[in-house]
């Protein structure tokens, strides 16, 4: 196990590159599910008030 | 046949098959990701001459390859928005542009982790380097133009245009490797004679590749259901959608 986190030598590197790409790949991710779950939000209130005029 | 390819063209079919698609497609993302990284971190043996820093190849090839992919289907679908005047196209389109964004600063970010070891330097000039920095410019174009642009379909049709023109810089990122004298290595699996790389590491590699052609599709149909449902905002069907959640 400790062989395998050393990576050779190379931690740092490997570690970081991995690291980053679980990073920038969940924020592209849960950016769209932000984002729907807001525009629901958003839509459901202008319907209901909507609903309220009429 | 082409009466389903029609309705798959209106929003609101597009909307209940891609969100019916996406737990399936997420399944298969997070089963190939599994796979592939226990391959590729675990099971695949070091690089002889590399040692172990040659596994950032299992982020960096897949990312830039993606990079690329995206781009072309970003443009693909901006071209038919811009004949056909195709909705759907439009939003599969611009819904490209920030996951492309995405795997371009990762390629980008990757290549200079493994630079550094290798090379000595995070960064340098070179053609491949400096022609994947300006797609990721590219990307970042076509999403602020876009957004600077009031009216959707008239930003759907300005960001369509910068993506097809920027389609040029493709083959040059490709072929980068040969028409220059560059730092980066030529290509090893995208050659046409056998790719010269063990079998053992090219296999984790595929599998790594196909994880991010499913989590791209995955990201894909999220973003293009919420455009979709913005844009549609005024629709009955919306509204249905709206009252259920």
């Amino acid at each position: 196990m400790q062989e395998f986190l050393h990576m050779g030598g190379y931690a740092f590197y490997v570690w970081s590159s991995y690291a980053l790409a679980l990073v920038i790949l969940l924020a592209t991710l849960i950016s769209p599910i932000l984002r729907r779950r807001q525009l629901l939000r958003r839509l459901a209130d202008k319907i209901s008030l909507s609903g309220n005029q009429s | 046949m082409w009466t389903f390819f029609h309705k798959l063209g209106s929003p609101r079919y597009f909307y209940t098959y891609a969100g019916r698609l996406l737990p399936w497609l997420a399944v298969l993302t997070l089963i190939l990701f599994g796979v592939g990284l226990y391959w590729g971190l675990v099971v695949a043996p070091a690089d002889y001459q590399q040692g172990e820093s040659y596994r950032i190849i299992f982020i960096h090839v897949p990312a830039a390859w993606m990079s690329m992919f995206v781009y072309m289907v970003m443009a693909g679908a901006g071209a038919i928005a811009l004949i056909w005047k195709m909705k759907l196209a439009e939003v599969v389109a611009i819904s490209c542009a920030p996951i492309g964004a995405s795997f371009t600063a990762l390629a980008l970010v990757t290549g200079m982790l493994w630079g550094k070891p290798m090379w000595g330097a995070y960064w340098v000039w070179d053609a491949r380097l400096t022609s994947e920095l300006i797609l990721l410019f590219l990307y970042l174009g076509v999403i602020s133009l876009y957004s600077a642009i009031e009216d959707t379909r008239t930003a759907s049709r300005a960001a369509a245009i910068l993506a097809l023109v920027g389609v040029v810089n493709i083959p040059i990122i490709h072929y980068s490797v040969v028409w220059w004298n560059t730092l980066h290595q030529g290509a090893t699996i995208t050659k046409l004679d056998q790719p010269s790389m063990d079998t053992r590491m090219l296999i984790p590699l595929l599998i790594m590749a196909v994880a991010f052609k499913a989590y791209f599709g995955m990201v894909l149909l999220m973003r293009a259901r919420c455009e979709v449902l913005e844009r549609e905002r005024n629709s009955n069907w919306v509204r249905e959608v709206v009252q259920l959640s």
